[in-house]
């Protein structure tokens, strides 16, 4: 029986679908009540975070960890989809430390909140940087940050 | 092979004083800052950042209490400005990320786009790679080793002996495609450009001349006992921990941790080829010096082999210039120099750019390690660590 299947009969409602993509690559989607049963239960196997990706789709964010295991060589991509109005999921810090920059990184840039974080602030942006770049519905062009145009003087 | 001679002089490194400045009382200033203690700011503009890190230090003396590193200085929204840009207009972008490792920035890149396409290339193309790849590894370490001296306050001598072997490979590049830094080499289905009529009789003489040097430097390094003393037991990482934290390249090799994504998750031709995955003994600054020193033999080994079984007919597969992959996402990752460097590609099989590019750069993940690492230790040797995780700020902070 392949982690998949596994993945599947242990949390049978919480698994969205799963996907074999070819040999080592492994994808599946969960929901995000579950997200901290479902990462405790991997970890057993899959004990290294390799990274948080965030995506901006139309209707949803998307926060997709990617867990490579040392001891099957196999990389599992966990897509967890957030709705947009409500964009916080648990912070899996306490699993894999790793995650803390990941997971600040994904905040700064697509304002997911991670709830239980230690720190959640930050990390590549300023402090006092207003709204989250990566979104698809960020204005570039008309941002202070980006015009060329500082916003007490108008113009540089 | 790690000189016997170091070990002797380890039993020295141990017995250095202890000095440790005395605690103080532990009240609380309004600021946040407890009687006794003090915040440094290292960076970032300081020459042992490796570039724009900022270290805000607790300091109670000399020792070091917690140490934050605030990075984002040379932020440039790669991931963004890719979302905006061709499929093949990225490359030159990925560049720009790890600059001392362009190379395998390309790679990763090319081979998440072709992973989407399903490509096949020719075989030529995939040595040329591995050829490119493992010289780069090698001028990554060589530079990795010289900023390390130079931390370590060996002055400008061991930095300019290895930038002079770096400089060797750099001409091959150059030789190559053209540039010396910022290759743009690699394209989807292959290389760029062949390579040139001279290229194996010029390489094998770099190689020839890199091997005796390589045992020269880790002779100079190895065996000085300032060294030793500055690296031996300091910033020690157990496997566990490294594991957890994140760590992947000499990091975790330096920690005894025997894995490498070339052979664990092969990538082209890695291996039709005889060799072997590092490991540092005790996964401390020493051990991660040793692991960048040890791997630039198996480049070599790994070089050779690839020169001599190189064979002939096309470099570059028919893909066309302005593409536009099925929709789909891949997971693409590689060894760079630094450790595990991995791209996540969205493509929505609608537009000609990425719907989304997300880089996993290893000396992001080796960094947060640093508050880890740097606990209760003095500030000389807050320096050794940052320099044993080599970060480099095009990559950190993209």
């Amino acid at each position: 029986m392949t982690e998949l299947d596994e993945l599947k009969n242990k949390f049978p409602d919480a698994v969205i679908e799963v996907k074999l993509q070819r040999e080592r690559r492994l994808w599946a989607a969960v929901k995000r009540d579950r997200l901290l049963e479902i990462c405790k239960y991997l970890k057993q196997d899959f004990d290294h975070l390799s990274c948080i990706s965030g995506v901006d789709y139309a209707d949803r964010f998307e926060v997709v960890y990617h867990l490579w295991s040392y001891s099957k060589k196999k990389l599992l991509s966990l897509k967890v989809p957030i709705p947009k109005d409500d964009p916080a999921i648990d912070s899996v810090t306490a699993i894999w430390k790793a995650a803390d920059w990941h997971e600040r990184e994904t905040y700064d840039m697509f304002g997911v909140v991670f709830e239980k974080h230690p720190n959640l602030t930050r990390i590549l942006l300023p402090e006092d940087f207003e709204g989250h770049p990566f979104r698809k519905d960020y204005k570039l062009k008309e941002s202070p940050w980006f015009s060329g145009k500082s916003p007490e003087e108008g113009s540089l | 092979m790690i000189q016997e001679d170091s070990d002797r002089k380890l039993a020295l490194a141990r017995a250095r004083p202890n000095c440790f400045a005395p605690t103080f009382g532990s009240a609380i200033f309004p600021c946040g800052i407890a009687e006794g203690r003090m915040i440094l700011n290292i960076g970032p503009q300081h020459p042992s950042t490796h570039g724009v890190l900022r270290l805000q230090v607790e300091l109670e003396g000399e020792r070091v209490i917690s140490v934050t590193p605030i990075i984002g200085y040379l932020h440039r929204g790669f991931e963004k400005i890719a979302e905006n840009r061709n499929y093949i207009q990225v490359i030159p972008l990925t560049d720009r990320l790890d600059y001392l490792s362009s190379m395998a920035n390309n790679m990763v890149y090319v081979k998440a786009v072709e992973e989407l396409l399903g490509v096949q290339i020719p075989e030529r193309a995939e040595y040329i790679r591995v050829i490119m790849l493992e010289l780069q590894r090698i001028a990554s370490h060589l530079a990795a080793v010289g900023f390390y001296g130079n931390d370590l306050g060996l002055a400008f001598t061991a930095m300019m002996y290895t930038f002079r072997e770096r400089e060797l490979i750099l001409d091959l590049f150059e030789s190559v495609c053209g540039a010396r830094l910022t290759y743009n080499y690699l394209r989807f289905g292959g290389v760029r450009e062949d390579l040139p009529g001279n290229f194996k009789e010029k390489a094998r003489e770099v190689l020839a001349r890199l091997k005796p040097k390589i045992d020269e430097y880790e002779r100079f390094l190895s065996e000085d006992e300032i060294f030793l003393m500055r690296t031996k037991d300091i910033g020690v990482l157990n496997p566990e921990d490294a594991i957890n934290m994140g760590a992947t390249g000499p990091v975790l090799r330096g920690s005894g941790v025997k894995t490498d994504t070339r052979i664990t998750d092969s990538y082209t031709i890695y291996d039709k080829f005889d060799w072997e995955i590092v490991t540092g003994k005790d996964g401390d600054c020493f051990s991660r010096y040793a692991v960048w020193i040890n791997e630039m033999r198996q480049s070599i080994k790994i070089v050779e082999q690839a020169l001599d079984t190189l064979p002939e007919g096309p470099y570059l597969a028919k893909v066309p210039k302005l593409l536009k992959p099925p929709a789909g996402e891949v997971y693409s990752r590689i060894e760079s120099p630094r450790g595990e460097l991995c791209m996540h590609l969205i493509s929505d099989g609608a537009a000609t750019n990425p719907y989304r590019l997300k880089i996993r750069s290893p000396a992001f993940c080796n960094l947060s390690l640093l508050p880890h690492l740097a606990k209760n230790v003095l500030i000389a040797d807050l320096i050794a660590i940052t320099g044993s995780l080599d970060p480099v700020f095009g990559e950190i902070d993209r």
